[in-house]
């Protein structure tokens, strides 16, 4: 595999060194993030990766008091919940991400458009820790 | 240009068990359960010998019940075998997307008699692993690990919703409100109780146990009430949830032709659409579900008619936020207005556009890979003027199935029509 293959699991390992990256088709300049192989506008394989400036606002969000398996083991829980949410980028793609940094005992006072910055979040102990993406408050 | 199947094909028969937690029964037991129902609504009469192929919804047999390759056991046990038996997969959309590939294999002309089922069996897992096996639906890369559940999912849909439309957020007690009015007139509903049911059945808990009797005002209070009805995603409430359930359905199809050898009164699947979609964040609207809006377009055009024409629907209320999406996606209501139309009734039984008069997947339960065939059951039902207590009134020409995969990766539309 060619490094930067566009591959799905780059993401991940980007994500592990504090990137957020996403692909420009480099045929009709759609940005797809996470990055794509083919560019699901107009079909071209030809695209380059590319980093994101990390900067957006919330388009959509909801706290979650039922959390499952994963996030159970994280700490959360019905009084301890967390936000998650749905991102729109400067770049204009959208991405899903925990959104941390929020007073969440009233989540009616959390606005939609609310201006983001990107971060990083790490869950899980020792062995098991592993670096997630997360937006706070910009 | 509209592409219509290439011959007719009708419902003649259909069964579905009881939905609900029956920890002594395996998804097979439920499915003789719908099978033998079925059997007994075929006016006159099949030999199940005349069965050509079996296409059988199942989500995720795999992890509910430790077993894969489910198909050609079902169809062992109820005396199938060596038929053609196959698991269809697509989330909570299974075994509609079997009912549209079953529609399909008669349509090509390949066979001439199918048998289409869904089932699921989710209790005997704890409720997190329930939830973990339910997430398996969505993108497993890119939106597990930001958190979501799926709750938490339609939960972003309804802000997205909410923010975009200013719409109350009491509409979508409504929805709740009104399929448990409905559900609790349908005695295979695992939820067989309206509201002031519920409500009534608490205080008679806690005055057994002597605690405190909880008074609520009215039904609105009580679902406004975070003891009684807990958060589980904001804004979505316990009651805006549809429950974990054990349940099968099935509906006999017959190409057009045959169907007067089985009875005088079919239902004809006179429309079908199916479309996709990638993760929800990936979507250009997160207020609406764009796949639903697309198959219900291909399925009108095949059909031949509008939303107008629809005379009632049973559509896809995983949680309440998508019954008011679908109301919308399926052009009964325009953008925005759906949420408007709940809180108006219109929606109830006896408003203008009837949907979920089974209860919906909110009271009726939510076996997921037999619920697109068990919205089957109800149309035939009303249509058969057999609904009971909840039977729409009139003459009742078009009825519409709405199931929804995942946030709406899959979706699938069905039209029914009653000739006479």
């Amino acid at each position: 595999m060619t490094e930067n293959s566009l591959n799905s699991k780059e993401f991940q390992q980007a994500i592990a060194q504090d990137l957020l990256i996403g692909s420009r088709c480099l045929t009709c300049g759609n940005i797809s993030i996470p990055q794509r192989q083919i560019c699901p506008r107009c079909h071209s394989d030809k695209a380059e990766r590319i980093q994101t400036s990390g900067r957006g606002s919330l388009a959509a969000f909801t706290v979650i008091y039922v959390p499952p398996t994963s996030m159970a083991e994280a700490g959360y829980n019905a009084k301890n919940p967390y936000c998650v949410g749905i991102v729109n980028l400067e770049e204009g793609a959208r991405i899903s991400a925990q959104i941390v940094g929020l007073d969440l005992s009233d989540p009616s006072a959390i606005k939609i458009g609310l201006p983001l910055k990107q971060t990083f979040v790490v869950r899980g102990e020792g062995d098991s820790a592993k670096k997630f993406l997360a937006f706070e408050p910009a | 240009m509209a592409k219509k199947l290439s011959r007719g094909v009708a419902v003649v028969g259909v069964g579905m068990s009881k939905f609900g937690v029956f920890p002594e029964l395996t998804s097979r037991d439920l499915f003789v359960e719908a099978f033998q129902e079925l059997r007994q609504s075929v006016q006159k009469g099949f030999d199940p010998k005349d069965i050509e192929a079996f296409y059988m919804g199942n989500f995720t047999s795999d992890h509910f019940e430790n077993q894969a390759h489910l198909a050609p056991i079902v169809a062992s046990w109820v005396g199938l075998s060596p038929v053609a038996s196959t698991r269809i997969e697509d989330a909570c959309a299974s075994s509609g997307v079997a009912l549209r590939q079953g529609a399909l294999a008669i349509a090509s002309g390949a066979v001439d008699v199918v048998l289409v089922g869904g089932l699921e069996k989710m209790t005997d897992l704890p409720g997190a692993k329930v939830t973990d096996a339910l997430a398996l639906a969505a993108d497993s890369l890119f939106e597990i690990p930001a958190g979501f559940t799926f709750p938490g999912f339609y939960a972003a849909m309804a802000t997205a919703y909410i923010d975009q439309y200013k719409a109350d957020p009491d509409a979508l007690l409504r929805v709740g409100i009104k399929n448990h009015e409905n559900g609790g007139l349908n005695d295979k509903a695992q939820f067989n109780q309206t509201i002031p049911q519920v409500m009534a059945g608490k205080r008679k808990k806690a005055e057994q146990k002597g605690l405190p009797i909880p008074e609520w005002e009215d039904e609105m209070a009580f679902m406004k009430d975070l003891k009684a009805n807990p958060m589980i995603a904001w804004p979505l409430r316990l009651f805006d949830c549809s429950p974990v359930s054990d349940g099968a359905a099935a509906v006999l199809l017959v190409s057009e032709e045959l169907a007067s050898k089985y009875t005088d009164s079919p239902i004809f699947v006179v429309g079908s659409g199916q479309a996709s979609d990638g993760a929800l964040a990936e979507r250009e609207s997160l207020s609406s579900v764009p796949a639903a809006e697309k198959a219900s377009q291909h399925a009108y055009a095949m059909a031949g008619i509008g939303p107008e024409d629809i005379d009632f629907a049973e559509v896809h209320d995983c949680f309440t936020i998508a019954e008011i999406m679908a109301s919308e996606d399926l052009g009964f209501f325009p953008r925005g207005e759906g949420w408007k139309a709940a809180m108006e009734g219109q929606t109830a039984r006896t408003g203008s556009h009837p949907i979920n008069t089974s209860g919906g997947l909110k009271s009726k339960g939510h076996p997921v890979g037999a619920s697109g065939v068990g919205q089957v059951v109800e149309v035939w039902k009303q249509m058969h003027g057999i609904a009971g207590e909840r039977q729409l009134p009139g003459t009742l020409k078009y009825g519409l199935t709405h199931n929804v995969g995942g946030t709406g990766q899959t979706c699938v539309v069905h039209i029914f029509e009653k000739r006479n």
